[in-house]
């Protein structure tokens, strides 16, 4: 088992096969004393020569060696060899060897091979010295291997519909690939699927090819091709949560939610077939909300759905201002009514912005000023 | 590119094609033996026309091409930009000697400075100094380009495949490059 530091160790060197602690060795000085020279001593200037490489074996030996010594450590813990966790390994190991450094990079860790030993490109040449790839000395094989391809699939592209011209077949409405609901990959994506960065430019010019592409008229030929590069539109709506739609004794349907907005918490269970009576609190809402502007917003979400006559309100709302307390409620309203909605409708919501919930508050008085923004007098002299 | 002139009529150069013949039988003799002792041949052109069917040639003759944008370190700076045992191309043949901006092309002295041969199509615009085999003739037209591919390319194929047949009769050892 070895417990590896985060700084290089005696135990990667090929030249000394030390222990992960460093080896005193005994030298004769020309007196004939026997003088403990560090190993440290022995270590040439690490920077000057070439990055040290790993080959595959060694790193497989690593590997081996990691994974028997999870074993050993999870015995010796008392635990489960099987299912043992990084993080019960994290866990085992700052108990065994407790450090009081702050640097976290210094601290003992025990991590698979592949997180401590930097990533190597894997050899792309054979035997021969030959690159594999015909685009090698390019310096971006995949992505220029891919313009090629794309462009050769657009001049095949022109030639057939030369020759459809050619024998009289050609017509302008042709099938044509259903692209909605998609976009095109994202830079990020199209570098995970190339497995090497890219620039914008480059990315610009491989979606100006694509949308050349996609602009002839029998670009269906290569449908498989471009939908490789289309990414699906998630609706946002299919990420709403709606609340459960529950029968009370009397098998009237009604829904709970909850809303809050800058410090006020509103509960409402919102009940069916009702005249548009609404509650707050034990009092009747126009009790509660003398103001106008209030009552408006807890009519917003039925008013905007034309449900306004249909549900009884049972509302609880606590904390805060009453403008405060009015936009938690609004938000709780809306979210009962979902259950209610069909998607199209749930999207209209979404869309006018009454599912969204308020994200400000208070913000906080500074010190050198006189509240969150104000500052004191400015004075010249 | 006066030497390699016939003349000039109505303003437009006229090249001396007796003269294109022999440097051309010299550049592709040249190219075959390279070939045949299993060399690296770079393809390079950095004409938008010709980019696809440059790298097409190179990629049926199972050699390598470049038609892109030539980052600085490419030959002189190898080792750090691809890794320390990489080997460089044994012959760079240019299909166009000038690049986008009609500017000698970096490679061809970048080849110089390796030591690296090179073949080269010089037109009557471009200097043909620094080129090892140079052959005068026309880089702008369609024709003439996929001309000179099919040349490079059937030489190519040609002396491939009478390696593989001198290997089968005479037992010969598969080309390995010796280190300099």
């Amino acid at each position: 088992m070895a417990a590896y530091c985060g700084r290089t160790l005696g135990a990667f060197q090929r030249k000394y096969a030390c222990s992960i602690f460093s080896m005193a060795t005994a030298q004769l000085c020309p007196q004939g004393r026997q003088i403990c020279v560090s190993s440290a001593l022995h270590r040439k200037n690490e920077t000057n020569s070439e990055p040290r490489k790993f080959s595959a074996e060694f790193i497989e030996k690593q590997v081996g060696e990691f994974d028997i010594g999870k074993r050993h450590l999870a015995n010796m813990m008392g635990e489960d060899p099987e299912n043992f966790t990084q993080e019960d390994i994290d866990r085992c190991i700052a108990y065994l060897f407790p450090s009081g450094l702050f640097e976290k990079k210094a601290k003992p860790i025990m991590k698979h091979p592949d997180e401590i030993f930097p990533k190597q490109r894997a050899v792309q040449w054979g035997a021969d010295g030959r690159p594999f790839h015909f685009l090698f000395y390019t310096g971006k094989e995949s992505y220029y291997s891919l313009m090629h391809e794309l462009y050769g699939k657009i001049l095949n592209l022109e030639k057939y519909q030369d020759r459809l011209k050619a024998k009289g077949l050609f017509s302008k409405d042709a099938k044509q690939i259903s692209l909605r609901a998609t976009r095109w990959l994202t830079k990020e994506e199209v570098e995970t699927v190339l497995l090497e960065g890219i620039s914008t430019q480059d990315y610009t010019r491989f979606i100006q090819l694509l949308e050349q592409l996609i602009s002839m008229p029998y670009h269906s030929v290569e449908e498989k091709f471009i939908l490789q590069y289309r990414q699906q539109l998630e609706a946002q709506s299919s990420k709403q949560t709606v609340p459960q739609l529950e029968k009370d004794d009397r098998g009237v349907d009604f829904s709970r939610a909850e809303g809050r907005r800058k410090s006020s918490v509103a509960s409402v269970i919102l009940r069916d077939c009702g005249s548009g009576h609404i509650t707050v609190n034990g009092h009747d809402y126009l009790q509660y909300f003398s103001v106008l502007q209030d009552r408006e917003q807890l009519m917003f979400p039925l008013q905007f759905t034309g449900m306004l006559g249909r549900f009884d309100l049972e509302c609880t709302v606590s904390g805060g201002g009453r403008s405060g307390q009015a936009g938690a409620l609004r938000l709780a309203i809306s979210r009962c009514l979902l259950s209610f909605l069909s998607e199209g409708e749930v999207e209209n919501l979404r869309q006018a912005g009454l599912l969204t919930s308020d994200p400000r508050v208070k913000e906080r008085k500074k010190p050198g000023q006189e509240g969150a923004r104000k500052k004191f007098t400015w004075k010249k002299r | 590119m006066e030497p390699y002139l016939y003349g000039c009529r109505l303003d437009q150069d006229i090249i001396d094609l007796d003269q294109t013949v022999e440097h051309l039988q010299l550049a592709l003799n040249f190219t075959a033996h390279i070939a045949y002792r299993g060399g690296i041949i770079l393809f390079v052109s950095r004409r938008r026309q010709f980019g696809h069917l440059v790298e097409s040639t190179a990629m049926k003759c199972g050699e390598y091409a470049h038609t892109r944008y030539w980052q600085g370190g490419l030959l002189t700076n190898a080792p750090v930009q691809y890794g320390p045992n990489v080997r460089l191309p044994d012959l760079l043949i240019f299909l166009s000697t000038l690049n986008n901006v009609f500017q000698q092309h970096v490679g061809i002295r970048d080849a110089a400075k390796m030591n690296i041969p090179t073949v080269g199509v010089v037109d009557s615009n471009c200097n043909p100094s620094l080129i090892t085999y140079p052959i005068p003739g026309n880089d702008d037209t369609p024709v003439s380009v996929e001309l000179y591919c099919r040349l490079f390319q059937m030489t190519i194929r040609r002396a491939k495949d009478k390696r593989r047949q001198m290997e089968l009769l005479h037992g010969l050892s598969k080309p390995t490059p010796e280190s300099s």
